[in-house]
């Protein structure tokens, strides 16, 4: 691997780490902190349900779905970026 | 047809939907002319099945790269609908709406836990996994930390984990078959476990995929059309799943004046009645108890190797990440649905001012609906007058968790075509669950224990010969432990989770993300992680005390920080790994270029 190679596959694992752990972050909060929270949530409501029941039947689920496509397409630039690419 | 298979599958996949629909709408015809509720079952079981077997025989195949990873070329959505598929075992379709019947709030954490491991599936696993070439995910163990120990303790968690999960559905597609053809769950068991392996021997992976596809359609549509047609007719909206907000604050109401949580007086073994209320999170405790199992799940799921050898089947990196997208996309439609069935079949039971309601009419009268005496009458149901007046209270209807997918049907009153539609769709999920499942531990076995560690030299014809011949054996072994009937279906499915997890999440996860991770450390974090959970699963099942209300539904949460201790200790006592396997995790990391096992050879 030439140097310039080496860099950039550094420089591609940084940025994949990061993105990683933001994801990880956004993971944290609607798979666990959110449903912990469900009773104080349920207070609330949202399109007819109890805001916290809503996050664990539905909202949670959505938002994983997203976060997948939206890492998926934001891994891509940076692949493209660093020319790492299949 | 012109071009490879691979080439025309928008084609063949929309010919077959429209071609089950076709059936479908036959049968509802034929319905309509007098044919019997049994001859319809009969004919959609086996209409289905036939055609799996069809294409099982059609994807036959010589090639020892097409046996294991379906010769790498299922494009991204394909492999998200066989994932999806291989991913709703017996237990989502059949089970999970029943358990949020009967669960309320803390059996949500399966709900979150069985969606959300996709998102570490995704940012830990499946594109590094595939880049790295593998056939068996003890393949990845055992090259990444070198030595047939490594691999071998990865086979060993494997076997047990799969098996422990394989049982379960095929107990499920014995007993959706004992139910729509009338014959002992005994014999259904065998029926299935043959459907089953007609499917995966004579094609491998490259026979499971595609007629995971083609179950994952006949699933989703079983699904979501019944719960559409019940909302519609029973006029909860057009589409239930926005729109049950206002039903879940009325059971709220309902559960008060008909007094939910007054224990019942009497029990049968096997049936359940509702004492839980549906939405009413504690705090605290609660929250502890929903977490704990979401975490198992979530961790389970990115561990357990059926799913993650589906990622080694698509053509590159990228694809493999985006078919987990659309593996989560598919699985949610399930997910997000199987809650909403759950609440607008207990209001149909519950709620006086709906004509379905049982709950609060006399015995007698509820005794002579046409849905509790078929279902009485296989056992899955029993009505009681336990106080003695001859009013049907909440704590004397006992049921079975399954039958709120499979009776809702005939509790709304929908025609019997509909209730054949959905036999269909809990066994394909069944069986296309257990199709995977059998898959990754013969693989695993044949490739990892036999051929890479006990005999090397074997040439394909005999290293197929052995993967199909470990097929049957397993195949043949999980029924007879079925037939057993030693835990409820879900009891055994967390069971699974929690195996992996305890043995295999670090050890993959730390083999991608931490360089420094060696042999002895991986072998270390899979043994004691392993046992420990293990350990702990036995002591609780031989009626332990719960340390922090840790059940055996949740014992990945010792096995997996034991796992992670022990893994990390052991590597930073030992030396670094070699400067090859440095490189070889670097390549892993990079999307482009050769897999890193061709890079090896």
């Amino acid at each position: 691997m030439s140097d310039e190679n080496a860099q950039g596959a550094l420089r591609h694992w940084e940025k994949t780490r990061t993105l990683t752990i933001i994801v990880l972050v956004v993971w944290v909060v609607f798979a666990f902190i959110v449903p912990w929270n469900a009773k104080a949530l349920n207070g609330m409501s949202f399109m007819g349900f109890p805001l916290g029941y809503y996050f664990c039947v539905q909202g949670s689920l959505a938002i994983f779905v997203a976060l997948i496509w939206i890492q998926n397409w934001r891994q891509d630039q940076i692949d493209d970026e660093l020319g790492v690419e299949e | 047809m012109q071009g490879k298979f691979t080439d025309n599958l928008g084609k063949v996949y929309g010919v077959y939907t429209l071609g089950f629909l076709g059936f479908f709408a036959i049968m509802a015809i034929f319905e309509q002319l007098g044919a019997s509720a049994r001859l319809i079952g009969v004919m959609f079981l086996l209409f289905t099945i036939a055609i799996y077997a069809l294409i099982g025989w059609l994807s036959r195949t010589t090639q020892v790269e097409e046996y294991y990873v379906a010769g790498r070329e299922v494009p991204a959505l394909y492999n998200g609908m066989a994932t999806a598929a291989d991913w709703m075992s017996g237990a989502s379709f059949v089970a999970l709406a029943g358990g949020i019947y009967f669960g309320g709030y803390p059996y949500l954490g399966f709900v979150v836990g069985w969606t959300g491991g996709y998102v570490l599936v995704n940012s830990l696993m499946a594109p590094y996994l595939r880049k790295f070439g593998c056939y068996t995910v003890p393949d990845f163990i055992g090259t990444r930390y070198g030595g047939n120990t490594a691999r071998f303790c990865a086979v060993v968690i494997l076997v047990v984990a799969s098996f422990t999960y394989v049982t379960a559905q095929i107990n499920a597609t014995g007993t959706i078959a004992a139910r729509a053809l009338g014959i002992p769950f005994e014999v259904g068991v065998w029926f299935g476990i043959a459907g089953i392996l007609v499917c995966s021997m004579l094609g491998g992976m490259r026979g499971v995929t595609w007629t995971q596809v083609a179950q994952y359609i006949v699933l989703i549509i079983a699904y979501l059309v019944p719960v559409i047609w019940m909302s519609n007719v029973q006029g909860f909206g057009l589409i239930p799943q926005f729109g049950y907000g206002d039903a879940v604050q009325r059971i709220a109401e309902l559960e008060t004046t008909l007094g939910v949580g007054t224990a019942p007086t009497e029990s049968f073994p096997g049936l359940k009645a509702l004492t839980t209320l549906h939405n009413s999170p504690q705090g605290g405790y609660d929250s502890w108890r929903f977490f704990t199992l979401a975490l198992c799940m979530m961790a389970g799921t990115a561990s357990l190797p059926h799913i993650l050898m589906r990622y080694f089947t698509t053509p590159s990196v990228r694809a493999a990440r985006r078919s987990v997208g659309w593996s989560l996309l598919f699985i949610f439609l399930l997910y997000f649905t199987a809650p909403a069935l759950a609440t607008l079949t207990k209001l149909q039971l519950l709620d006086p001012q709906l004509a379905t309601s049982i709950i609060g009419k006399s015995i007698a009268d509820v005794n002579n609906l046409e849905w509790i005496k078929n279902w009485d009458a296989v056992g899955m149901l029993k009505v009681t007058d336990g106080n003695g007046d001859g009013i049907l209270q909440i704590n004397e209807f006992f049921m079975r968790s399954g039958i709120v997918v499979l009776a809702t049907p005939e509790i709304a009153g929908l025609p019997y075509v509909i209730s054949g539609l959905v036999a269909a769709g809990g066994m394909a999920a069944a069986m296309s669950t257990a199709d995977g499942l059998l898959l990754a531990i013969a693989n695993a076995l044949s490739h990892d224990l036999y051929y890479k560690i006990i005999d090397p030299k074997a040439d394909t014809k005999k290293r197929l010969m052995a993967a199909r011949a470990l097929l049957v054996l397993i195949g043949v072994a999980g029924a007879l432990v079925a037939s057993l009937k030693l835990t409820g279906i879900l009891g055994a499915v967390a069971w699974a989770f929690c195996f992996a997890c305890s043995g295999l999440f670090f050890p993959l996860v730390l083999g991608v993300w931490w360089k420094r991770a060696n042999r002895q450390g991986a072998i270390a974090g899979m043994v004691l992680g392993f046992l420990s959970g293990a350990l702990y699963l036995i002591y609780i099942q031989n009626g332990g005390g719960q340390i922090a209300g840790l059940d055996g539904l949740r014992f990945g949460i010792i096995g997996m920080p034991v796992s992670l201790i022990a893994m990390v200790v052991v590597s930073l006592m030992t030396p670094e790994p070699s400067k090859e396997i440095q490189d070889m995790v670097d390549q892993t990391r990079l999307p482009g270029g050769k897999t890193v096992l061709e890079g090896v050879k």
